[in-house]
């Protein structure tokens, strides 16, 4: 038996097969439409203009920076957002008291959009790698909480009682029984918060002026080099697949036991 | 000696309540396997979770060798009605019996050897690295036996153990808790519906009522301490005995009907 999702190894390679060749009429149809005059190419240049100015970029020092200043925004961002929300989601998850009294104000904080926080960031630090931080930090950190909440209250109560049965300590149960039962929900979360980091992190540079990718995109817009804007759109792009497929392969290499729990086949 | 004085157990959940348990007492004597069995949803597994700490009584008190129970009591060990969920399915079938062992403070050697003489005591030798589900049924609830065994307890409370499991392997994991129960000399509260099931096991048989429950009748089981799936079974008394305890809970069922 093979599940849908995955499908057969022939299947999956065709599928490949067919994804490459839908991208390759995508960088083609981008091509033709400037050349043709179908649309201004002061908008979009041809596809090969747009690999010219990329390589061409990678060859500048000033580009590999603004990559390193992302990846530290986003990675230290979703570090400390991760850990916060783990923490947070297993004391709170497990206390039903704190649970039903921050119930009401998680749903409240949740949907306030990063965004809308720039005024903010930018109050408390200008244009420095702490205002990308903090709109990282706050988008990272509830989609991680409220997965980490859900992985709590999914722990199997026979499980748990089993563990109080044996007298694990306090700690025993969290390590052994609350952890692991969480840590599926945990990479979903993480999973989620990669990507939404990742937008917040451009998004705060582009828009605040912060150093990363994000703020050399609105510098080549404004000195007019489009060529070199779509450069650096693309390895953002990039970037998300990227961070999407490690998380990916983690979480499926880390949790071979939950996905034969629930039937899937194991890779 | 396990007592259970007046017993009663009332669960509440927004205004309705639930009277699981309405009166027990009775009392198992160290060394003695003693099963209890009594309809289903007569509260069994309720009491044996006040039995365990694991749910305070409403009212009544439970004690281990004089000391009254207010929490999972050192050297008791349970295996649950559930032992599919008891298990934990993230670790291998080692890990499983080791990890109360490692939380206890056992020792590594010693730790080793208790892991490896409990699963090749339920006839498990060479299944430490499979985890749970990828065990059959039968299998998983002899690795919570095993796990439990490991742990060795004074006193051992089991839950309808075998309800799940198909009459062949139902016969064998009988005859392997009398036999752990003969080696180890522990105190077995051993629960179930089945009334073949507890005459063929216990020394003693305590009949609940139903519900609201209360003890109906203890019989001492006077079979040979010899027992044999064949033999016993077709013994005269196995089958007086068994008729006995089955007119009390027929006897128990009219008496809440009227
Ligand atoms: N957590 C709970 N909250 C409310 N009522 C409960 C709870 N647990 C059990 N009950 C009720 O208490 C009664 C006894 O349940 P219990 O599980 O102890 O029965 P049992 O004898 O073990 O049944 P079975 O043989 O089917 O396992 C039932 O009526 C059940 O609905
Ligand atoms: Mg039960």
């Amino acid at each position: 038996m093979t599940s849908p999702r995955r499908g057969n190894p022939a299947r999956s390679g065709s599928t490949a097969l067919l994804g490459a060749a839908g991208l390759a009429g995508l960088l083609l149809v981008m091509e033709l439409a400037p050349r043709l005059g179908l649309v201004d190419e002061r908008y979009l240049p041809p596809a090969s203009r747009i690999a010219a100015a990329l390589a061409e970029e990678a060859g500048t020092p000033a580009f590999w920076t603004a990559l390193t200043d992302t990846l530290i925004a986003w990675s230290a961002g979703l570090a400390i957002a991760v850990g916060a929300a783990v923490l947070a989601g297993i004391v709170i998850g497990s206390i039903p008291v704190l649970r039903s009294l921050t119930a009401s104000t998680i749903e409240f904080l949740r949907p306030i959009p990063s965004v809308a926080l720039i005024p903010l960031a930018v109050l408390m630090y200008g244009t420095d790698l702490g205002s990308t931080l903090l709109l990282v930090c706050y988008a990272a950190f509830w989609q991680v909480l409220v997965q980490v909440l859900y992985g709590v209250a999914d722990v199997d109560p026979v499980a748990f009682e089993t563990a109080r049965s044996f007298r694990f300590s306090a700690w025993g149960r969290i390590r052994h029984v609350l952890w692991p039962t969480a840590l599926p929900y945990v990479f979903t979360g993480v999973r989620l918060a990669a990507s939404v980091a990742l937008v917040l992190a451009i998004t705060a540079e582009l828009v605040i002026g912060s150093p990363g990718l994000g703020k050399e995109i609105a510098v080549a817009q404004a000195s007019e080099a489009v060529p070199t804007m779509y450069a650096l759109i693309v390895v953002t792009g990039v970037l998300g697949v990227i961070i999407n497929l490690l998380a990916r392969t983690g979480e499926r290499r880390l949790l071979a036991w939950h996905q034969s729990v629930r039937g899937e086949v194991t890779a | 000696m396990l007592e259970v004085k007046g017993l009663r157990k009332v669960y509440r959940s927004g205004n309705r309540e639930v009277e699981a348990l309405r009166d027990l007492t009775f009392t198992v004597d160290n060394g003695e396997l003693v099963c209890l069995v009594g309809p289903s949803g007569c509260g069994k597994t309720t009491l044996l979770r006040c039995v365990s700490g694991l749910l305070d009584p409403t009212a009544g008190d439970v004690r281990v060798d004089g000391k009254p129970v207010d929490g999972p009591p050192p050297g008791m060990a349970v295996v649950f009605q559930e032992y599919g969920r008891s298990l934990f399915p993230w670790m291998s079938v080692r890990d499983n019996v080791e990890l109360p062992l490692k939380q206890k403070g056992v020792g590594r050697a010693r730790r080793r050897q208790l892991v490896e003489q409990s699963l090749d005591a339920v006839g498990l030798t060479g299944t430490a690295s499979a985890y749970p589900w990828q065990l059959s049924g039968g299998m998983q609830q002899r690795v919570a036996i095993a796990r439990a065994v490991a742990y060795e307890p004074q006193t051992l409370l089991m839950d309808e153990p075998f309800a799940a499991v198909d009459a062949q392997t139902r016969a064998d994991l009988e005859d392997l808790v009398r036999e752990l129960w003969k080696r180890l000399g522990v105190t077995i509260l051993f629960v179930t519906h089945d009334i073949d099931e507890s005459v063929y096991l216990g020394q003693r048989v305590v009949m609940l009522s139903t519900s609201p429950t209360v003890v109906q009748e203890e019989l001492a089981i006077d079979l040979p301490d010899q027992r044999d799936q064949l033999t016993t079974r077709a013994d005269p008394r196995f089958i007086q005995l068994r008729t006995r305890v089955y007119e009390q809970i027929q006897a128990a069922k009219r008496n809440a009907v009227h």
